[in-house]
C-alpha cells in the first residue's frame, strides 16, 4: 500500500503531501505520524501542503485530527504552504481549521516550532 | 428550488462524460476529471478549486452514502455563459430529512456533516432529489 514519507528533522517530523491522496491515504497517513511522534518524541510536526489542488472536508478533519492528536502527544502542529485558491474554497466550504497552526511556507512553519520548543508558554 | 442550469431555452451540452464511483480511488478520478474540464472550459483557478472541492465532497457522498452511483460531467454552454453540471446518483437508501441533510454539521455517518451544505455554498446551481429508498440525485453546476 501507498504510504506518505515522514522525515525526521531533530525534535520535528516533517511530511509533505504531494499526491492527490485517496481517503485511506490520509487514514494512513493519520495513523503513521501518530505512532512516529511516539517513537521518536517528535516535539512539533510540520506538514506541507503546498502541492495539495484541494483541502476537502475529509482531508480537513484529518488535519485536525492530526493536530489534536499531537497536542495530546505534546508535539505541535504547523500545516504551510496552502495555496491561496485552496484557502479561499476551504472558507467557503465551511472549514476553518480551528485548533491548527498555519504558516506562509517551510521556512516560516519550522521557525514557528523552533520558537514554541523553546518558549512553551507564548502559545498562538 | 430553482434549477437555472436546466431551464434556460439557449442551454446546450457541449460535451458529457459519465465516470463510475464504486471505490475511493474513483473519488480521486472524479476529482481529476473534474479539474480537466473546468480547465478546458476555461475555468479560473478559484473556479476549477471550488468545483473540484465540492465534486469530491458529493463524490464521497455518493460512495459513502449512496453505496456508490455515478456522476455526469456535463460542459454548458448558455448564449455567452459557460458552465460546468455535475450531477450525482445513486441508487442507495435515499435521505431521510433533506431540510437536514442540508445543514452545517449534520451528519449521520461521523462526518463533520459539510459534505452537501458546503458543496451547495461552491455552487451557484444546486437541486437535490432525494426519498428514502428511491436513492439520491445531486446537480450542481458552477458558471463562469
Amino acid at each position: 500500500m501507498d504510504r506518505i514519507p515522514i522525515l525526521k528533522m531533530g525534535p520535528f517530523l516533517l511530511v509533505t503531501i504531494q499526491v492527490d491522496m485517496h481517503d485511506q491515504l490520509a487514514m494512513q497517513l493519520q495513523d503513521d505520524l501518530t505512532a512516529r511522534i511516539v517513537a521518536v518524541r517528535a516535539r512539533g510536526v510540520l506538514i506541507d501542503i503546498s502541492s495539495l489542488e484541494i483541502v476537502d472536508s475529509f482531508i480537513g478533519r484529518m488535519i485536525s485530527n492530526i493536530a489534536g492528536m499531537a497536542r495530546v502527544l505534546d508535539a505541535e502542529t504547523v500545516v504551510v504552504g496552502m495555496q491561496p485558491a485552496v484557502a479561499i474554497t476551504l472558507v467557503e466550504l465551511g472549514l476553518s481549521l480551528e485548533g491548527v497552526r498555519t504558516a506562509l511556507n517551510v521556512d516560516k512553519g519550522m521557525a514557528l516550532l523552533q520558537k514554541s520548543l523553546e518558549d512553551p508558554e507564548v502559545e498562538q | 428550488m430553482p434549477d437555472s442550469a436546466s431551464n434556460s431555452a439557449s442551454l446546450s451540452v457541449a460535451q458529457r462524460a459519465v465516470l463510475p464511483i464504486r471505490n475511493p480511488g474513483d473519488i480521486v478520478r472524479v476529482r481529476q476529471a473534474t479539474r480537466e474540464h473546468a480547465v478546458a472550459h476555461g475555468f479560473s483557478l478559484v473556479d476549477q478549486t471550488k468545483l473540484v472541492t465540492a465534486a469530491s465532497e458529493l463524490a464521497r457522498n455518493t460512495l459513502d452514502y449512496g453505496n456508490g452511483g455515478e456522476v455526469e460531467i456535463a460542459r454548458l454552454i448558455d448564449g455567452m455563459r459557460k458552465g460546468l453540471r455535475l450531477t450525482f446518483s445513486d441508487q442507495g437508501p435515499g435521505i431521510q430529512d433533506l431540510q437536514k441533510a442540508l445543514t452545517d454539521g449534520y451528519s449521520t455517518g461521523g462526518g463533520l456533516g459539510l459534505g452537501l451544505s458546503g458543496a451547495r455554498r461552491l455552487s451557484n446551481d444546486f437541486n437535490i432529489d432525494s426519498a428514502p429508498g428511491k436513492g439520491t440525485r445531486v446537480m450542481i453546476a458552477r458558471w463562469r
